[in-house]
């Protein structure tokens, strides 16, 4: 059941002009999957892995959309090889709404060890990255979103358990 | 008649369209037979030529022939569902299989086995799928572009490559031209 957060973000996302998102699905991001599928200003096309998604992120905004991608932390291991040598290389702007699993909250074990890597990987690889812990923390959304625009870059919004939790 | 050959018959059919094309080999022989501002060159990332040009099909009317390789698509089987269930009559995919990962030193792949990429694309929805020899590829690209259907194309060619630099262009020029020719 998605919540005001959720058609928050998505707002977000379509006031700056997002009209192109893709997604792998995570058990935090379900509501806001559930509002994108809502909103007729946004085409979502599912892929099937994050690096699929980024090639048809990467086709949709050299045809002139503005894309974004949602997809778990864990999927940093896979998007790698993709956002240096396309998103990074050929300078693509790419929000990444990601759902921050092994955080605190989280029950599953094996979550958390992805989650020790995750910031790691983003410093690594030189991407600005905003942690969502708060719902407070979702004002600075939009300011992301141009700012993704602005130097052309893909950008990292970690979104955790008690940011979900407290979210209204 | 191996890829270079096919791209060679390629060329008056696919000189002015928009066409991205996959990593290595067959890059640097679409750049030095025919650069065009039309031609999206990937210069690393295996794998995502069909989903790259399939979001661009879908963001925009002009027609989009993706090249790809048999490698490549293995690499990336899953996203012919992807292209099955959210079919654009503007998109063409052209997999180029010669049974082979050709810029990597000719190693085989399973397509040049058991695995049949036509029956995969099928299985995964696509309507209009043909295979098709080397010599009648320049054709059956044509045909597509003519249909207003989405069609994927399955050339079957020998393995083998002809020696072509690697592409110096910069990234950012490659794709801030080839965006001027989608917009233009
Ligand atoms: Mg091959």
């Amino acid at each position: 059941m998605a919540k005001q957060m959720d058609r928050r973000i998505i707002g977000d996302l379509a006031d700056n002009g997002v009209d192109f998102i893709t997604s792998v699905p995570c058990k935090q991001l379900a509501g806001v999957i559930e509002v994108l599928d809502q909103t007729p200003a946004i085409r979502h096309m599912p892929s099937n892995k994050e690096d699929e998604g980024m090639g048809l992120c990467a086709g949709a905004y050299m045809g002139g959309m503005r894309p974004a991608i949602f997809m778990q932390n864990t999927a940093l291991g896979v998007v790698m090889n993709s956002l240096a040598t396309l998103i990074q290389f050929y300078q693509i702007p790419l929000p990444m709404l990601i759902s921050y699993r092994g955080e605190v909250g989280e029950p599953v074990a094996c979550q958390v060890e992805m989650a020790l890597h995750t910031k790691a990987i983003l410093n690594q690889l030189q991407i600005p990255t905003y942690h969502f812990h708060t719902p407070g923390d979702a004002d600075e959304l939009p300011g992301i979103l141009n700012h993704a625009q602005m130097c052309r870059k893909p950008v990292a919004i970690l979104t955790d358990a008690s940011f979900w939790r407290a979210a209204a | 008649m191996i890829r270079h050959d096919v791209l060679k018959t390629l060329i008056p059919v696919i000189s002015d369209q928009m066409v991205v094309c996959n990593i290595g080999a067959p890059s640097q022989e679409l750049f030095s037979l025919d650069d065009q501002p039309t031609n999206f060159y990937m210069l690393g990332t295996m794998g995502l030529a069909s989903s790259i040009g399939f979001g661009l099909a879908t963001a925009q009317a002009k027609p989009v022939i993706a090249i790809d390789g048999d490698g490549s698509i293995l690499t990336n089987m899953a996203t012919l569902a992807t292209i099955a269930n959210n079919p654009r009559s503007n998109f063409t995919l052209l997999i180029i299989d010669n049974g082979s990962y050709g810029s990597t030193g000719d190693q085989p792949t399973y397509a040049g086995a058991r695995t049949s990429l036509a029956a995969v694309a099928r299985a995964c929805g696509c309507e209009s799928v043909v295979e098709v020899s080397a010599k009648d590829t320049a054709g059956a690209v044509s045909a597509a572009l003519q249909a207003d259907e989405m069609t994927v194309i399955v050339s079957k060619c020998d393995s083998g490559n002809v020696p072509a630099p690697v592409i110096g262009m910069n990234p950012i020029t490659i794709r801030e031209r080839f965006m001027a020719a989608v917009a233009g």
